[in-house]
C-alpha cells in the first residue's frame, strides 16, 4: 500500500500528535480532522481547540480481516470516541473487545501506528485505552 | 420542461468470477442482450454512459474500450464514478440526456472486473473508500468495518440480534438460488450463517456481499421513441440523489444512512409516492445490502418500517413473496453478488424483468400496483441514488 509523501504526512501531525481541533469563530462548530474554512457558515476565521484527554466510547467494531499493513496488529479494535465537542475514530488498544461497552471511558494514548517498510518510516499517533 | 424517459431493453451477465472474459467482452454479454431484448442495435443509440469503479481492473479508460468493443464508437460515451453506486449514476446521466432533449436513445452500461486483482488488494482498495487519511492510513479501518459500526449501533439500540442480520442473508440466498444469473446459487440456513468467521464483529462472512465481476446494460428511450421499440416500456418516474459527509465522525448517528433518506423523499415527491406509507405503491423493491445490516437500514430510510422496526420485517419474513414487500428477489448484492459498477444498472435490469412480468419461477413478485423501487448506495452513504420504475408515465 501506498503511503502519503512525507512532507504531507508531516503537516497533518500537529493535530495528529496533539488532537487539536478547529472551532469556528462565527458559528462555533469544531472540526476534527481540523479543515481551513467552516464548512458550514464559510467563515475562514478559526481557532485551534485542544482536545480533552479523556472520553466515551460511542461505538466499535472488532475487526478479523484487516489491511496488509495492520495484520501483526489483529485483531484490530476501532471505536468511535466522544473527545469533548468532537468524535474521533481510532483504535482501541490494551483491551479485550468482549469487555468493552458503549459509553465507557477511554483515554487517549500515544502508539506506533504504521511502519512503513519500503521507507522505513515509523509513524505515531493516537490510540484509545480503557480508564483504569 | 423535462421529457418522458422509459427502459426499452435490459441485458445482464452471468456475475461471479470471470477471469474466463476481458472488460470489454463481459460488458459485450449485457450489451448484446440489451439489444436483442429492445430488438435494436449499436447504430440505434446516440450515446452511451459506462459505470465502472475501475482500480482493481487494468483499463484506464474504460468507457472507449468498452464502447468500442460494443459498435457504439464513435457515438460519445463517458465513464461515470460514484463508488458501489456507479451504475445508478450512469443510469442517472443516460436518463438526463434523454430528458433533456439531447438524445432519443442512450445506453448505461455497468461493468466491473474486481478479480483482476488479489483479494488484500481489493479489500484495501474498497477501504479507502471513506476518508482516506483520517480513517483508513492511520487506523486499518476496512469497509466491513465502517457497516459493523452501525450494526453495533443498530443491535444496541433497538434489540436486533445477529440471528436477524442472518435472516436477510438466508432469504437473499434463497431467490439468489433461483436466479441463474447469481454469483451464489445455493440456499443457506440461520445457522450456517451465525456459524461463519466474523470479518468485522458482528459482521460475519455471510453478511457480507462478494467480491463479483459482471455485467449490466440498459436502453433508456424518449416517449416518442419507446413507443416504437415495444409494447412494454418501464418508465423511470423519478430519480432521488443525494450525498452524505465522507468522515464517519461527522455523522449524526449510526442506525441509518441520511443520504439515502434524502434520496428517497426527493424520488418520492416526484413520483407522487406518500412517504409515509411507500410501501402501498410498489410491489416489489431492490435495496443495497452489501452487509445485511444495510438492507434493515434500508427499509427505515425508505420508510418500509418505523426508525428501530426494519428488523421485524426480516424477522416476520415480510420481505418474501407474499409479505407487505418482497425485496431482493434475485438475491441483493448478497448472493447475486456485487461487481461495484454493474449493481445499479443491473437492479433497473431486474426491476424491469420484475415489471414485465419475465423473472424466473419461485422470484416473480405479484404485479398489481405496477411500480417498483431500486435503493443503491455509495461507500457507507457517500451517495445514494432511488430509483422508482412503473408501468405507466
Ligand atoms: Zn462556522
Amino acid at each position: 500500500m501506498e503511503h502519503e509523501s512525507v512532507p504531507l504526512y508531516w503537516r497533518n501531525i500537529p493535530a495528529y500528535y496533539r488532537l487539536v481541533a478547529r472551532r469556528c469563530k462565527r458559528c462555533g462548530e469544531v472540526y476534527f480532522p481540523p479543515v481551513l474554512k467552516c464548512p458550514r457558515c464559510g467563515s475562514n476565521e478559526l481557532e485551534d481547540v485542544e482536545l480533552p484527554q479523556e472520553g466515551e466510547l460511542v461505538e466499535f467494531t472488532v475487526l478479523r480481516s484487516v489491511p496488509t499493513d495492520f495484520l501483526k496488529q489483529k485483531p484490530v479494535i476501532l471505536g468511535l470516541v466522544k473527545l469533548g465537542p468532537a468524535k474521533v475514530l481510532g483504535q482501541i488498544v490494551d483491551a479485550a473487545p468482549e469487555k468493552l461497552k458503549e459509553g465507557q471511558r477511554v483515554e487517549v494514548a500515544f502508539r506506533r501506528v504504521v511502519v512503513d517498510g519500503k521507507y522505513g518510516l515509523v509513524m505515531y499517533g493516537y490510540k484509545f485505552r480503557p480508564r483504569p | 420542461m423535462t421529457r418522458k424517459v422509459a427502459v426499452v431493453g435490459v441485458g445482464v451477465s452471468k456475475f461471479g468470477n470471470r477471469t474466463d472474459v476481458s472488460l470489454p467482452e463481459l460488458a459485450w454479454e449485457a450489451v448484446k442482450e440489451a439489444f436483442d431484448d429492445a430488438r435494436l442495435g449499436p447504430e440505434d443509440v446516440q450515446g452511451f454512459v459506462v459505470g465502472n469503479m475501475g482500480g482493481w481492473s487494468s483499463e484506464a479508460l474504460p468507457a472507449v474500450v468498452v464502447g468500442e468493443y460494443c459498435g457504439l464508437v464513435p457515438k460519445s460515451g463517458i465513464r461515470v464514478e460514484a463508488a458501489c453506486a456507479t451504475g445508478s449514476a450512469a443510469v442517472r446521466t443516460a436518463y438526463h440526456m434523454i430528458a433533456s432533449g439531447e438524445a432519443d436513445i442512450v445506453m448505461a452500461i455497468g461493468v466491473e472486473k474486481m478479480n483482476e486483482s488479489p483479494t488484500p488488494t481489493v479489500v484495501e482498495f474498497i477501504g479507502r473508500a471513506g476518508n482516506y487519511f483520517w480513517e483508513f492510513e492511520n487506523f486499518g479501518l476496512t469497509f466491513p468495518g465502517y457497516y459493523a459500526l452501525y450494526a453495533t449501533a443498530y443491535m444496541q439500540r433497538y434489540g436486533a440480534t445477529e440471528e436477524d442480520l442472518c435472516k436477510v442473508a438466508v432469504k437473499n440466498h434463497y431467490y439468489g438460488s433461483l436466479n441463474p444469473k447469481a454469483q451464489f446459487q445455493r440456499a443457506i440456513t440461520v445457522e450456517e450463517c451465525l456459524n461463519s468467521r466474523y470479518i468485522a464483529w458482528p459482521l460475519k462472512l455471510y453478511d457480507s456481499s462478494p467480491i463479483t465481476d459482471g455485467a449490466a446494460a440498459v436502453i433508456l428511450a424518449s416517449e416518442e421513441a419507446a413507443r416504437k421499440i415495444t409494447d412494454t416500456p418501464v418508465w423511470i418516474k423519478a430519480i432521488g440523489y443525494a450525498n452524505g459527509t465522507a468522515n464517519l465522525s461527522k455523522r449524526p448517528d449510526f442506525v441509518g444512512l441520511e443520504a439515502a433518506q434524502v434520496a428517497a423523499k426527493m424520488a418520492y415527491k416526484k413520483a407522487g409516492i406518500d412517504p409515509e406509507n411507500p410501501v402501498k405503491h410498489f410491489d416489489v423493491a431492490e435495496v443495497h445490502d452489501c452487509f445485511t445490516i444495510a438492507e434493515i437500514m434500508a427499509y427505515e430510510d425508505l420508510g418500509f418500517a418505523k426508525r428501530g422496526e426494519g428488523y421485524k420485517l426480516i424477522r416476520e419474513g415480510q420481505t418474501y413473496i407474499g409479505g407487505v414487500i418482497p425485496v431482493n428477489l434475485d438475491g441483493g448484492l448478497k448472493a447475486k453478488g456485487h461487481p461495484i459498477g454493474a449493481t445499479g444498472v443491473s437492479m433497473v435490469a431486474e426491476l424491469t424483468k420484475q415489471l414485465r412480468q419475465q423473472a424466473e419461477r419461485g422470484r416473480q413478485a405479484t404485479i398489481k400496483n405496477g411500480m417498483a423501487l431500486a435503493h443503491n448506495v455509495g461507500g457507507t452513504g457517500h451517495y445514494a441514488f432511488v430509483t422508482i420504475l412503473g408501468l405507466s408515465p
